[in-house]
């Protein structure tokens, strides 16, 4: 009997399916017991997969605090992704890892006052932490969450941001959509600017994803307002295969995104080849 | 201690040997190129420099299935496809493709272990042949291998005089030879000390003996960001070749194959140098065949290094020399980024 090989997937079912935006859903996965399928950190990734269909790496989208299960934020974009749109509660899945380092909810960020900013289905890996934070409220200071996405229908999350988080003690939501829309009467315009409209103290630690034209406009203008890059953060995206460092293509200069990353601070990345 | 049998009853040793494993002996094709074989009586050890593929499809082979799924409804059942090895022997592998499985293992024997390369890697025992006749296109010297004294492997052996000398470097090599029985005969090390030095005659004249790769680990911008890459790639065709027949090129893809009897998900060898190896449903990173080859040759001689203490991942067997349709390699790279000139000889490797 060979010990366990870590390509080879567990078996996982889906207990829920919610329809977040028009091409945005939540899967809630647990194992074939019943139970959580692994702990992880909140930033880290699972593989996930459908026999003859495809694997692909995916944000662990609820918080480690959750004990019951699960939950991936997945967008209609590609082959596996559009058939996971079309299972239905109680289908069978493959699952592995969990994957990466994830954010430093126990070093860097403790204590600090943080500001996550998401653009689309980036909140999906915030999410994770965001709930984390709230969850473990004595060990960090404010949430400032700024999210912005093309229209209403796209924020993903929307129901929990109303409901749970703009009544979280200390937390601060500001949520942004790029054009007027008749049923809105919040910020309008890109995610970067509302940046510098805010005028976010430096005190903060920036915590960003999206999608790579709105992180780098973001930072600039983070730039802009005096923050410095070894204090903002970000988790990054490249295509996986195997996500444990050895089937070579994730990479961004030496370091692997699925083993080394996929979090990174703005200082560590900037020593890297531009190449992402 | 060191032993030898007249070439003329290497089939003795190799019946022997065959007792209790299976042995692999690089064996003349009718193409006239040399390839790895499961010896079988008769069978003869290639007096050819090297096969045309590398020695890793014995740890990492270039397809390996993982488990099979059958999916019934919402169910889905996993079985294991993994076997566990059986013990064989690689007789007559060379200094070059012998180190490359240190720079493999650096990478699959990592945590999480790759659970089917370990169990090739135990189950075998290594016999490393000194190169009697080196070519134009080697450079494993480059690199500190030796392939008049071969330091790797469980056996070291030389052809000589008419003879095989067998000298064991680990426990396994020497379970290895009394495994062999009464074939062998014990020897002094005269003739191999000699054929040694033949060896190093030959090495010292070959025009890329004098090639010393750079040390670029505190350069990683300005080499990536060199405007030589520009003209180097200018003609690959991202063929892949060079990833094929490289020894130590170890980047794999995850599939699966619907088999008609449930669908088997295989690991199998992919290449930097295809468009689609990064291919997101977002795009790639990299987008044309500059950022390929750059990242093939960065990967070898500087992002390896950095994550492993300075060693580079190449043996310098010379492979994608002589197998690049469009006559470009890693010589030719590491030249440009280190200025060195190959001694002796023209510019071209």
């Amino acid at each position: 009997m060979m010990q366990r090989e870590e390509l080879i997937p567990m078996l996982g079912q889906v207990t829920d399916i919610r329809q977040d935006t028009p091409d945005v859903k939540t899967f809630r996965v647990v194992g074939c017991d019943g139970k959580k399928l692994f702990e992880h950190i909140p930033g880290q990734c699972a593989m996930l997969s459908i026999p003859g269909v495809g694997e692909g790496m995916f944000s662990i989208t609820s918080s480690p605090t959750n004990e019951a299960y699960m939950e991936f934020s997945i967008k209609k974009c590609g082959c596996l992704t559009n058939y996971l749109h079309s299972i239905e509660v109680g289908q069978q899945i493959l699952v592995r890892g969990p994957y990466g380092n994830g954010f430093p909810v126990e070093g860097f960020f403790k204590g600090k006052d943080l500001l996550f900013i998401a653009g689309g289905i980036g909140l999906a890996p915030l999410r994770s932490v965001i709930n984390y934070c709230r969850d473990k409220r004595e060990n960090y200071g404010a949430l400032h969450i700024l999210y912005g996405s093309r229209s209403m229908d796209d924020l993903v999350d929307y129901q929990e941001i109303l409901n749970e988080w703009t009544r979280s003690p200390d937390t601060h939501v500001y949520l942004t959509i790029d054009r007027e829309q008749e049923g809105w009467d919040g910020h309008v315009g890109f995610v970067p600017n509302y940046v510098t409209e805010l005028n976010f103290p430096t005190t903060l630690v920036p915590v960003i994803c999206g999608p790579p034209i709105m992180i780098h406009f973001t930072l600039e203008n983070l730039k802009g307002l005096g923050f410095r890059e070894e204090q903002v953060w970000t988790t990054m995206e490249m295509r996986m295969k195997c996500g444990i460092g050895k089937c070579g293509r994730c990479n961004i200069g030496d370091q692997y995104v699925c083993k080394d990353g996929p979090v990174f601070s703005f200082d560590k990345l900037s020593a890297l080849p531009d190449e992402y | 201690m060191l032993y030898r049998i007249s070439c003329t009853e290497m089939d003795a040793l190799f019946a022997a040997l065959s007792e209790t494993k299976t042995v692999y002996l690089p064996a003349d094709r009718e193409d006239g190129q040399a390839s790895f074989v499961k010896w079988t009586e008769g069978t003869a050890l290639s007096n050819r420099l090297n096969t045309v593929r590398s020695a890793k499809d014995f740890f990492f082979p270039q397809i390996q299935p993982l488990a099979r799924f059958r999916r019934e409804g919402q169910k889905i059942e996993i079985t294991d496809l993994r076997e566990e090895s059986e013990d064989f022997v690689i007789f007559g592998a060379r200094a070059c493709d012998v180190r490359s499985f240190e720079i493999l293992d650096r990478v699959f024997l990592a945590d999480p272990v790759d659970t089917s390369y370990q169990t090739r890697r135990e189950h075998a025992a290594i016999v490393t042949m000194a190169c009697a006749r080196p070519e134009e296109t080697c450079f494993c010297t480059a690199f500190d291998i030796d392939p008049a004294k071969p330091a790797d492997g469980d056996v070291r052996a030389y052809i000589a005089d008419g003879y095989c000398y067998l000298e064991p470097l680990t426990e396994k090599g020497e379970t290895l030879l009394a495994g062999a029985g009464e074939c062998l005969e014990e020897s002094d090390g005269a003739a191999v000390e000699a054929e040694a030095g033949r060896i190093r005659a030959i090495l010292e004249k070959l025009p890329l003996a004098s090639l010393k790769p750079a040390d670029n680990r505190e350069k990683e911008l300005d080499v990536f960001n060199s405007p030589k890459w520009e003209e180097m790639a200018s003609h690959c065709l991202g063929c892949g070749a060079c990833t094929f027949v490289c020894p130590t090129c170890q980047c794999f893809d995850i599939n699966d194959f619907d088999s008609g009897h449930g669908i088997e998900r295989y690991r199998c060898w992919d290449s930097c140098m295809y468009h689609d190896f990064t291919l997101m449903a977002s795009g790639t990173p990299r987008l044309t065949q500059k950022e390929r080859f750059r990242q093939r040759f960065m990967h070898k001689l500087v992002y390896y290094p950095i994550r492993y203490d300075g060693v580079f991942s190449c043996v310098g067997c010379g492979r994608c020399l002589r197998k690049c349709p469009i006559n470009m390699n890693i010589v030719k790279v590491m030249k440009e980024l280190t200025g060195v000139r190959p001694a002796g000889a023209g510019e071209e490797a």
